[in-house]
């Protein structure tokens, strides 16, 4: 069985439905990147996944458990699932090393000197050992980034899902956030992770899911995208933004 | 004319000087604990616990401290609860005062940014767990100038207890030039004492401000911080 199963997930926010059924699933040790215009409900539905925001309709299931489900330990299974915001959401009162070590505290009952080895073993993995004493407000938006990813690592969730990471960015700090991702993939990491980086997408993802007004129009590896895609809608978006934002990674 | 002042009025404004010190300690410590429950109960509470929050502080914001002090003292006896005066004073300038730090706090809260409650509850914390470790104590600092300015109105309010004579530093005052008739006199001392409580709380609050500040957060730092 898959590692995470969506199926028919549907979101309506006042008359407006963002999500009109989106299917897909994500096997242990893959990466699959979301594509696709602004307003497509790309971001909704990585918050669907985790419950961040509820789905009206569909179900999610994280390694057989269903997360959709009402009487779910939801927080349970949240920390079973890292997620990596566009605009970082370090908490702003905490040191870095303070903001990788808060879930394992909390949520996992660690004691504080066995969360402090793990949290500055975790920030060594994304280049920030240095960093540690630092607060958010004293680093730049890509050492920010590469913490929060820290933060989520710490929780060894069994996925990762990244909205749009590298979005609020500015282009010469892009790289370090990528690389690091890069690496997370190579380790095996599952991710899931909605971005425009089309050469972050070109060389880790297994798949790219193309999406469009709420629905999944195209997925498959990035060759067949990028060369053969089945609509020509997939190929347009594709020539698009690969010419707007280029290969970075 | 001729002012006169006496030495023997100070060990009396003293004495009253710590009871203002009690009741303002004892009313602030009632309205942080209460009006954090109220604040919470507005912003997070379902609307069985929010409108109930809402009318209590909208009563008490809305009605002068005198009445409340009054339908405490005066009125409370008549369902048969008697206090004495001084905690007279104290239930109704703690319930007063909760109100006000209600709203504070309630703003406070939610001047933290959404995405802090957003990540928190993505690391799997409780809604319970994620305000108590990165809401409030974001909240908390955050609320600092506006809650110095009701402690130190508070601390000023007390005054009103004399009313239901108890013997504050304003009650001790008052008893002091009713026997003499130096009321400039002494009023000028009371004036003095509590210029300088206000003065050092003043003094502590802003201490307290800086030790808690976030390193890299300026006081307009807020908006510009992604």
């Amino acid at each position: 069985m898959s590692l995470l199963v969506v199926e028919d997930i549907h979101k309506k926010y006042g008359k407006e439905e963002v999500l009109k059924g989106v299917s897909f699933s994500l096997e242990k040790g893959e990466t699959k990147v979301v594509i696709g215009p602004s307003g497509t409900g790309k971001s909704t539905l990585l918050r669907c996944i985790n419950r961040l925001t509820p789905p009206d309709k569909g179900r999610v299931l994280l390694d057989g458990e269903d997360v959709t489900h009402p009487k779910s330990n939801i927080n349970k299974l949240r920390a079973q699932m890292g997620f990596v915001f566009q605009d970082f959401n370090l908490f702003a009162h905490l040191t870095a090393l303070g903001n990788v070590r808060l879930g394992p505290m909390k949520v996992k009952g660690m004691k504080k000197d066995a969360a402090t080895k793990l949290a500055m073993e975790e920030l060594a993995r994304v280049g920030l050992a240095d960093k540690a004493d630092a607060y958010p407000a004293q680093l730049s938006g890509g050492q920010q980034q590469r913490v929060s990813i820290a933060r989520a690592l710490a929780m060894s969730p069994k996925l990762i899902l990244f909205d749009e990471p590298t979005s609020a960015l500015d282009p010469e700090l892009i790289g370090e956030v990528l690389t690091v991702m890069i690496e997370l993939a190579k380790e095996g990491m599952t991710m899931l992770v909605v971005s425009h980086e089309m050469g972050f997408a070109r060389s880790v993802a297994d798949e790219i899911i193309f999406m469009e007004h709420g629905v999944i129009v195209e997925q498959g590896p990035p060759d067949q995208l990028f060369n053969a895609p089945k609509h020509a809608r997939t190929g347009e978006f594709l020539h698009k933004i690969t010419e707007l934002y280029g290969e970075t990674a | 004319m001729e002012l006169v002042f006496e030495w023997n009025w100070l060990p009396q404004l003293a004495n009253g000087l710590v009871i203002t010190i009690e009741i303002t300690v004892i009313c602030i410590a009632i309205g942080i604990v209460l009006g954090l429950l109220l604040a919470m109960a507005r912003v997070y509470g379902s609307r069985w616990l929010s409108l109930p929050a809402a009318i209590y502080i909208q009563f008490f914001r809305g009605t002068p401290l005198l009445v409340q002090l009054f339908l405490v003292y005066f009125g409370l006896p008549t369902w048969g609860i008697s206090l004495p005066p001084i905690l007279s004073g104290i239930l109704a300038l703690g319930l007063n005062t909760a109100a006000y730090q209600a709203e504070y706090f309630r703003g406070a809260i939610q001047a933290v940014r959404g995405g802090q409650l957003m990540a928190a509850r993505s690391v799997g914390m409780s809604l319970p767990q994620a305000i108590r470790y990165v809401i409030l104590p974001q909240a908390l600092r955050i609320v600092i100038p506006s809650w110095s300015n009701e402690l130190i109105l508070m601390l000023k309010y007390t005054s009103i207890v004399y009313m239901v004579t108890v013997l504050d530093l304003m009650g001790t005052g008052y008893r002091i030039a009713a026997r003499n008739f130096r009321y400039f006199e002494v009023f000028i001392v009371v004036a003095l004492f509590y210029l300088a409580l206000v003065f050092i709380v003043t003094q502590l609050l802003r201490l307290l401000e800086r030790k808690v500040h976030i390193p890299g957060l300026g006081a307009g730092a807020r908006m510009e911080h992604h």
